[in-house]
């Protein structure tokens, strides 16, 4: 296989418990975690609550320090970077947020949002360089030109996913991570949304970690998947192989706990192979 | 129908008095028997909550229901004063929320709030009270019931607390629930341990329940009626295994086909067509027109 594009060795994160006077344990909530990316990979993770999916994804962007463990992307270690080393890195690795509402500025119009990162980096050198790529992103998540000079709570629930899709591939990142992106919108907008994180990854070579709760949403973009329990990785593989043949129990017990649009008179009562 | 009724819509028009009185609901019918639950599915605008808010009393100030009846036994809802409705609904109807962290008070133990309602309408001495909640507890499965009359809500873990409102919900043997996507916040293996609680405590306590939910695998496994919303109107209705398998309208085909199944591989989804959404909004438009104009 080739020199993946982001790999991270025995990841182990903790947050410290906030406490007056003398310090509190750490408790370790990714404990042990290894993984690699592939250049244009898809991969999910996926896991319930307290799994620490989220904070695993939140240290493959270097947002939190791991205890002990190192990551690398394209090469270079991203942990103990200071921000003026970081920042070349952050703009080829980007993330889409659960909830576009608190993740987006409400102050600011969707220009403003797409066209700032473009400025920042020095991607755009004017304005309107920067306006004329907002506005073709903009086109390419399926959004009309109007949406600019709309703030984020005049535009719908949909809508607002898309901004914060255009925000990310902005900057033609290498690199997207993905934290429940669909889980709040219905079921129309979610297949449309999928369908433009799948059309977005292959045609911009994009890697992506997705991170769900829902395996039947990881089924339907991802290439790949990591399953996650209580800080540590219990199946991984690729989706067809895990999906028709799991051989976690836990994995089984995920599979067996989605309930199918079809009814099923067992169900309900079909017993929980790892419960 | 010649089958008994529990409760039955008939005709239920809503507007909203926030929004130039756009209409919320469209003359929504649906009747649910006894020992039945009956989903009432639809994506988000579609109203679904609104029609279980109306049954309850509980529609928001700036939502005006302009015609219809809701019907629970032999009683119409509508017109009954808050008073009157309070009487009929405290006995006869529960709610298990969406939210059980909410839902519940904070700054009480789970059994002063489990034993409320037992003591205000079934007559209960504290004592007999406190017995039959525990009883409760136990059928819903919950460990340690006597430990857990003693928590607070937030000693409780999302599945517990959801326990806790479902044995709530049919401590006083309603004739009627009403469950407002009550799984939605939890985790799925706990979603299934919950429906399967849910099923079962209906069935044992032969309760009529409107189940509210956008999950078509939930009511796939869990209602034996449906009714299918779009912005405030039926657009089908009939047994699940029907609407599910055969469905007839365009807007449920396709709501089927854009749900995302573990079993099918990458792209097998099909996102909603924008012709089939055109279709549905045409559709409410010519009904709109047809009511005012």
């Amino acid at each position: 296989m080739a020199e993946p594009l982001l790999s991270a060795q025995n990841l182990v994160i903790g947050y410290r418990r906030a406490a007056f006077g003398a310090s509190q344990p750490i408790v370790p909530v990714v404990k042990g975690v290894s993984l690699s990316i592939a250049r244009g990979e898809v991969v999910g993770i996926v896991g319930e609550s307290g799994s620490g999916k989220t904070t695993l994804g939140r240290a493959l962007l270097g947002l939190i320090a791991p205890m002990s463990g190192s990551i690398a992307f394209d090469g270079t270690p991203v942990s103990g970077l200071d921000e003026q080393r970081m920042r070349p890195l952050r703009r080829r690795m980007q993330m889409i947020f659960q909830d576009p509402m608190s993740s987006l500025n409400p102050r600011h119009r969707i220009r403003r949002i797409l066209t700032a990162p473009l400025l920042l980096h020095k991607v755009a050198r004017t304005m309107r360089e920067a306006d004329q790529q907002a506005a073709m992103t903009l086109e390419r998540v399926g959004l009309p030109p109007g949406v600019l000079t709309r703030y984020p709570h005049e535009i719908s629930g949909g809508q607002r996913q898309r901004v914060g899709i255009a925000r990310a591939i902005m900057l033609k990142p290498d690199f997207v991570l993905a934290d429940e992106i669909v889980s709040g919108l219905d079921v129309s907008t979610q297949a449309q949304v999928l369908r433009l994180i799948g059309a977005l990854t292959r045609e911009m070579g994009l890697a992506m970690a997705f991170i769900s709760h829902d395996l039947s949403v990881i089924r339907a973009i991802c290439d790949r998947v990591i399953v996650m329990r209580q800080g540590e990785i219990v199946e991984e593989g690729a989706c067809d192989v895990v999906f028709d043949a799991p051989r976690a129990a836990y994995t089984r017990s995920l599979i067996d706990a989605i309930p199918l649009p079809v009814p099923d008179s067992t169900w309900l009562t079909r017993v929980d192979v790892a419960a | 129908m010649s089958e008994p009724r529990l409760l039955s819509i008939e005709g239920l028009s809503a507007v909203s008095d926030r929004d130039n009185g756009a209409p919320i609901l469209r003359d929504v019918s649906l009747a649910v028997a006894p020992g039945e639950i009956h989903g009432l599915v639809g994506e988000s605008g579609a109203g679904k909550s609104t029609i279980a808010r109306a049954i309850l009393g509980m529609t928001p100030r700036t939502v005006r229901i302009t015609q219809g009846a809701i019907i629970l036994g032999n009683t119409e809802l509508l017109s009954l004063d808050a008073r009157q409705l309070r009487r009929l609904l405290g006995a006869e109807v529960a709610l298990i929320p969406q939210d059980p962290l909410t839902a519940l008070n904070p700054s009480r133990r789970i059994e002063a709030q489990m034993t409320d309602g037992l003591r205000m309408w079934k007559g209960h001495s504290a004592k007999s009270a406190r017995e039959r909640a525990l009883t409760l507890l136990d059928e819903v499965q919950m460990r340690e019931p006597e430990r857990v009359m003693r928590c607070y809500p937030h000693e409780l873990s999302g599945g517990m607390r959801q326990r806790v409102l479902i044995a709530a919900a049919f401590a006083l043997e309603p004739k009627l629930v009403i469950a407002d996507e009550p799984t939605t916040a939890l985790d799925v293996t706990v979603q299934k341990q919950i429906l399967k609680l849910i099923r079962a405590m209906q069935a044992r306590h032969k309760t009529g329940a409107i189940f509210v939910t956008h999950d078509l695998g939930v009511v796939a496994q869990i209602c034996d009626r449906v009714t299918l919303l779009y912005q405030g109107k039926v657009m089908e209705h009939g047994l699940t295994a029907d609407l599910l398998l055969k469905p007839r309208h365009a807007y449920t085909k396709a709501l089927v086909r854009a749900t995302p199944r573990y079993d099918r591989p990458v792209d097998g989804l099909i996102p909603v067509p924008d012709a089939v959404i055109a279709a549905c909004r045409a559709e409410i438009a010519g009904f709109d027109g047809a009511t005012h104009g």
